[in-house]
């Protein structure tokens, strides 16, 4: 990873700030807000409290970043700081769901997609509808949480199967059934849902 | 060796993620040539896909950096 620019500027900056220069913090973090953001909310269900576990999340990254090591992204190792912080919020608030963490065992047989004889493609422009956007989120929320996470993480975050197995603390295997499933269960609500979407508004209004 | 759909299905994501063996990948490939079924959920998923990860989708709250980088900055100054 010694070649890799990003993880080297990344080192640099998190020697610099450990050496005293904190403010250098700021710019350290402003690349992840919004995938912690993402993630403890994917957990915590409300806005105001994954806020919240943000935030003390990245103090938490603050007050222990002589501890990073290298061997793995501040990224990566920011989302598991972040996912405990979150889960740790939930046990408090004893909310946590038995669901959320037990639903479909990796065992558990497969999930069917939702059987279509054509696609027509639904163009980004569609997301400018809020209707559209609040389906997509709407979905995301119903899944599991098991493969919530690991859905937000790969296809959302974009971090690789390896980074998203060392985050969850799971297995790459499993991160490839889980992310295998979480896709099909997607599908099987979204592409109905979005086929229904499509006829009823033209996406550009001169056609 | 011919596949089926439901074998086509449990490839999907891996399909899209190019991490299929060749054989695997070359099976699939044959059978979505001629199945318009397969086809439809192979294409509606990596729509679904480019969907989801589009930006606009999850955003931050209002405010939320500003509130943020306000927190910690009275943590460095406490510090200090």
């Amino acid at each position: 990873m010694v070649d890799n620019p990003q993880v080297v500027d990344e080192a640099q900056i998190i020697s610099a700030i450990v050496r005293g220069e904190t403010h250098l913090f700021h710019d350290l973090i402003r690349p992840h807000e919004r995938s912690v953001y993402v993630m403890v909310l994917s957990l915590l269900q409300n806005e105001a409290d994954a806020e919240d576990a943000a935030q003390e999340a990245f103090l938490k990254a603050f007050r222990n970043l002589s501890k990073f090591r290298a061997e793995s992204k501040f990224g990566t190792w920011l989302i598991s700081i972040a996912l405990n912080e979150a889960r740790s919020k939930l046990r408090q608030k004893k909310a946590m769901k038995i669901e959320s963490l037990d639903a479909g065992s990796e065992e558990d047989g497969h999930v069917s997609p939702a059987i279509l004889r054509d696609w027509r493609e639904v163009p980004s422009e569609a997301l400018e509808r809020k209707e559209v956007r609040q389906m997509i989120q709407l979905a995301v929320a119903d899944l599991p949480g098991i493969y919530r996470e690991i859905f937000l993480l790969r296809d959302v975050e974009e971090l690789s199967v390896n980074e998203s197995a060392e985050a969850l603390g799971i297995s790459v295997a499993s991160v490839k059934v889980r992310l295998h499933r979480a896709r099909m269960m997607l599908q099987k609500t979204l592409a109905p849902q979005l086929k229904q979407v499509n006829p009823k508004r033209r996406w550009f209004p001169w056609l | 060796m011919v596949i089926d759909c439901k074998h086509v299905w449990e490839h999907i994501s891996g399909y899209l993620d190019n991490n299929l063996e060749a054989s695997e990948r070359n099976e699939v490939q044959k059978h979505l040539e001629h199945c318009e079924i397969c086809s439809a959920i192979l294409d509606s998923t990596r729509n679904i896909l480019i969907l989801t990860a589009d930006e606009r989708v999850f955003e931050l709250p209002l405010g939320f950096s500003e509130r943020l980088h306000a927190r910690l900055d009275e943590e460095m100054q406490r510090i200090a």
